[in-house]
């Protein structure tokens, strides 16, 4: 620790390198907030993504996200995080046109390094349909990646994450606990099982989960990252409603319970169970189920309201992408609230 | 007695070093683990309480925190052993109190458990709610005399108030033109926490017109609130 830091590609990244929700929050609420009727969606309602009209049936969809290292692969991270940045896109029922890189890497570093990281990330984007059309670099003593990403929507089909309704169903499209197992990662204790489930998690685009969404009256929808499945959840629910999660039913990856069992925790979610614990009612007592519960995600599932009668079959077409998923609660009227069974 | 260094480790390391040295115990005993931020000494709650080891959490300082985990034998034991818990427990106790530059030596003394960090996150000593700008019914001059002196009370008290929150009218003492200005950044200044309902300011308007402490929303006056030890209402 004393000397001079050597140069560690990976101390653990991805979105548990987020500021804490709470943080976010107040510097968020000082800001003017913006006037321009075509500005659909904008950081009022902590959406995923912004959203300005520019004719009566075309929107852009924009946003931005990038962030350190969580594996040692350069050209892995490069997936990971152009497919966490291109996910934001896709929890607003987007499609993505194009985007730029953003990176931040040591004057130092190994220049084949960040060639495997921007061929990780080109890779994602060509598979999203879109083009990578340039960038900006910036020295840093540390590595950070992402990209800025413009898609297309229809004004009136956007996907906001808090415009649920009483009876849809929950549905989530990835398994939680990927923090906790790049946490036991970290400190060499995940099982190769683990981090190739959290590997093909991480990379996978939210895409194609997407796209079948769209097909039905999906009411709300968000993606899962830094802020938790329960800390997404919340925003989801901030209109008023109660979320009643049947914990038995809720996807993760199955090392992760016993990691959090063996207290391999991030900061980060510690920082989402103070933010959003006290909307949170566990009537189960199961701390491992928590703690995947308050998990910080990179490149987490979508996390959809759908209309009851849409669910099961709009589940039957995403267990086709193989990953575990679910329906995991329903909502319901009542004070804001989480109820986890 | 082990002592764990996790001084710049981010969480699980913190976790990770703490659980070594509790193996290495093989058996009762107690490690200090020293960690730089209140998130990982939440971490290591979380364990305590899992695992039911006994737990003092203290501010040393600056960012720097002491975790003092009492470890009994392998994992709960049931018969007789409760006699040696808290003659333990207690010796940890007085040697916390006794440990230099706590938060304020004077707390500690008088109450040494006002630093254990409780179940699922931020603690709160008293915490003074102030929901309009007046103080009391009947006149609404008198009133506003009322809670000007209530407030310059508070500066005067032995041990100040850990969290102060504005909200409805409560918001036009934190904010220009109240005539609290000054004794409210006399109690920031010593530590106090100062929160205003930010969608109170908006109300008012007078977002742009805080002169002390910061902007709160509804999740966190919530949390306050529940996690005080207690709340003064004036």
């Amino acid at each position: 620790m004393k000397e001079q830091q050597e140069f560690v590609f990976c101390k653990g990244g991805g979105c548990t390198a987020k500021l804490g929700p709470a943080a976010l929050r107040r510097v968020l609420e000082k800001l003017p907030p913006p006037e321009d009727e075509n500005l659909l969606v904008g950081f009022d309602g902590s959406d995923d993504a912004a959203v300005y009209r520019l004719t009566e049936d075309l929107a852009i969809v924009q946003t931005l996200d990038f962030f350190p290292p969580m594996v040692e692969d350069p050209r892995t991270f490069g997936q990971i995080a152009a497919a966490n940045a291109l996910s934001d896109v896709y929890a607003m029922g987007g499609t993505v046109k194009n985007a730029l890189n953003i990176v931040c890497f040591p004057e130092q570093g190994d220049l084949n390094m960040l060639g495997e990281i921007l061929l990780g990330g080109s890779e994602k984007v060509r598979e999203a349909g879109g083009v990578l059309s340039g960038g900006h670099s910036i020295m840093d003593t540390d590595v950070k990646y992402g990209l800025a990403v413009t898609g297309v929507i229809h004004p009136r089909r956007i996907l906001r994450n808090n415009t649920c309704r009483p009876g849809d169903l929950l549905l989530l499209t990835k398994p939680l606990g990927v923090g906790i197992i790049n946490a036991a990662r970290r400190v060499q204790e995940a099982s190769p099982a683990a981090v190739r489930q959290a590997e093909a998690s991480m990379t996978a685009l939210n895409r194609y989960a997407s796209e079948i969404l769209r097909k039905y009256r999906v009411h709300g929808c968000t993606d899962v990252t830094g802020f938790s499945f329960l800390g997404h959840l919340s925003e989801m629910i901030a209109g008023g409603f109660i979320a009643v999660i049947q914990g038995d039913a809720v996807p993760y990856i199955p090392e992760a319970r016993g990691y959090a069992d063996d207290f391999y925790l991030t900061a980060a979610g510690q920082r989402n169970r103070n933010f959003v614990g006290g909307l949170v009612e566990f009537r189960r007592k199961d701390f491992a189920l928590e703690e995947i519960l308050f998990d910080p995600q990179t490149n987490g599932g979508l996390l959809a309201a759908v209309d009851p009668q849409d669910a099961l079959q709009a589940l039957g077409e995403l267990e086709e992408l193989g990953f575990p998923c679910g329906i995991v609660g329903e909502i319901q009227t009542g004070e804001q609230k989480i109820l986890v069974e | 007695m082990i002592q764990v260094n996790a001084m710049g480790d981010a969480c699980p390391i913190p976790l990770v070093k703490t659980r070594k040295a509790i193996a290495e115990l093989g058996g009762p005993g107690v490690v200090e683990t020293l960690v730089d931020n209140e998130i990982a000494v939440q971490n290591l709650t979380k364990m305590a309480q899992q695992k039911g080891y006994g737990l003092k959490a203290e501010k040393l300082g600056g960012h720097a925190f002491r975790v003092t985990l009492q470890v009994e034998a392998a994992e709960k034991s049931t018969d007789g052993t409760e006699g040696v818990k808290t003659a333990e427990s207690a010796a940890v106790e007085s040697q916390a109190a006794a440990a230099p530059e706590g938060t304020t030596s004077k707390n500690q003394a008088e109450a040494p458990e006002a630093c254990l960090v409780p179940a699922g996150g931020s603690t709160s000593g008293t915490v003074v709610v102030i929901s309009s700008r007046r103080m009391g019914e009947g006149s609404p001059e008198l009133g506003e005399t009322l809670m000007k002196s209530f407030l310059f009370a508070l500066t005067q008290l032995e041990t100040l108030p850990q969290t102060i929150l504005f909200y409805n009218g409560g918001a036009f003492l934190t904010t220009e033109g109240s005539a609290s200005l000054e004794d409210l950044k006399t109690l920031e200044a010593q530590g106090v926490e100062i929160l205003t309902c930010g969608t109170c300011l908006n109300f008012y308007g007078l977002s742009e017109k805080l002169q002390v402490g910061g902007v709160s929303n509804m999740y966190e006056i919530a949390e306050k609130m529940a996690g005080a030890s207690r709340i003064v209402r004036p």
